[in-house]
């Protein structure tokens, strides 16, 4: 899908992803998280490669799709513990109740999450990247569906995160009022499909 | 680490059964599908106690199998379906561990109530009272290595049109050998044999299950996030 792609991010950036619909901003982010294998090439931190050690890696990130991974019949808040206690080390202390207030969820917390609408479904999944610490932030169309102030809530996550020398990676149609960097993926995108392969359909 | 990895799997057993608390329907429908199925087999062969007897604990099993069955699919699925799948993958903990404890959440919440409501059934089918200690040791060991089994079926599936169907078709050849030792513990003690080698056949396919069937699971479920 990709050929020639060559980036890095450092410390405290945030790296804006660009490109028409279809020219694999999702599929860059889901390679950076590792959820996919690239065929050639290979993804490194501190250029030591992600593979050599997988679980030091996942506990490095957090990945927001675009689906909100959130179980209809537990409550807001049990959703977030959730991950928060399966993220978390085990001597960090985590967050759950600031993330719950950061996103205005609080007054939410004891509600079954079927009751959510799409916009308090995805301020609590983006709750979840706030509970607790990780470096790298993967975050795909993450201002989806939500209103404006909480794309300024989101917008004040990211910076907060930068400054404590946090990464942010963002696939986004929206520009959110963040200091970043953008790379257009389209110019790399190299997507040729061979009708034989579909035959099968 | 160890530590947080045993913190992990029970986390997440104890969300599978808060899960199947709140969608109580669920598994009391797995268990009532089980009562049904054992009751159809009277009112078909006839209710002559005779051929009852005989053919008990072969009933009780096919039941228990396709109780067990059909309460797979939605093992993985839900959480596929809602993106949970691909944070389980992305936790630092090994995604055996976390299939393990998805799949042992399920054995509480479908095999365990089996094998509770098993001696009625068998009191039902008129069996003689000399098999009930065996059915109950053989189905303990029995139904866990079913969920083994059944969870890689159910990470095969995922994505699949006529899941269920399929499920069947994949999972059904590989609970046999479970089904033959399992009905075969039964009729030995029900004819004064001993079981012991039955049973043992049978642990030696849970422990075996235990150890092959998460890393099977784990990656049927990375290739289907892929």
């Amino acid at each position: 899908m990709f050929t020639n792609l060559n980036f890095s991010i450092n410390e405290g950036e945030v790296l804006y992803l660009i490109g028409p619909n279809g020219s694999g901003k999702s599929t860059l982010l889901r390679l950076m998280a590792g959820l996919l294998n690239p065929v050639n090439g290979v993804l490194t931190w501190n250029d030591k490669d992600i593979r050599d050690d997988e679980g030091l890696f996942k506990s490095r990130i957090h990945y927001v799709g675009h689906q909100d991974s959130i179980k209809t019949a537990l409550t807001v808040e049990e959703n977030l513990r959730f991950w928060a206690e399966i993220n978390s080390d085990i001597k960090e202390k985590s967050t759950v109740q600031e993330a719950l207030e950061q996103f205005s969820l609080d007054n939410l917390s004891t509600l079954p999450a079927r009751f959510l609408s799409a916009g308090q479904r995805k301020r609590l999944n983006l709750a979840r990247i706030c509970a607790n610490w990780a470096p790298l932030w993967l975050l795909d169309e993450p201002s989806n569906s939500l209103d404006s102030d909480s794309v300024n809530t989101l917008t004040a996550a990211i910076s907060t995160h930068q400054k404590k020398g946090g990464i942010v990676a963002i696939a986004s149609h929206e520009n959110l009022d963040v200091h970043s960097n953008s790379l257009d993926i389209s110019m790399f995108t190299n997507f040729k499909i061979k009708s034989r392969d579909y035959d099968d359909w | 680490m160890i530590g947080k990895s045993v913190q992990v799997f029970f986390k997440l057993i104890q969300r599978e059964i808060l899960l199947a608390i709140r969608h109580g329907a669920d598994s009391c429908m797995i268990v009532l599908f089980f009562v049904i199925v054992v009751v159809l087999f009277p009112l078909s062969v006839g209710p002559e106690p005779g051929i009852l007897t005989r053919i008990s604990a072969g009933i009780i099993w096919v039941s228990a199998l396709l109780s067990v069955m059909l309460s797979m699919d939605r093992l993985f699925q839900s959480d596929y379906e809602d993106g949970g799948l691909d944070l389980l993958i992305l936790a630092s903990q090994p995604l055996e561990l976390i299939v393990l404890a998805k799949t042992v959440a399920h054995w509480l919440t479908t095999g365990f109530p089996l094998i509770v409501i098993s001696p009625l059934l068998a009191l039902f089918l008129n069996m003689d009272t000399s098999g009930y200690s065996t059915l109950l040791i053989a189905l303990a060991l029995g139904t866990p290595t079913l969920s083994l089994v059944g969870a890689i079926g159910a990470a095969l599936i995922l994505g699949a049109r006529r899941s269920g169907v399929l499920l069947s078709l994949l999972v059904l050849p590989l609970f046999i050998p479970i089904l033959i030792f399992g009905v075969s513990a039964v009729d030995a003690a029900l004819t004064n044999l001993s079981s012991k080698p039955q049973l043992l056949i049978l642990g030696g396919l849970f422990l075996t299950g235990l150890v092959l069937c998460p890393w099977a699971s784990a990656a049927a479920l990375r290739q289907a996030a892929e």
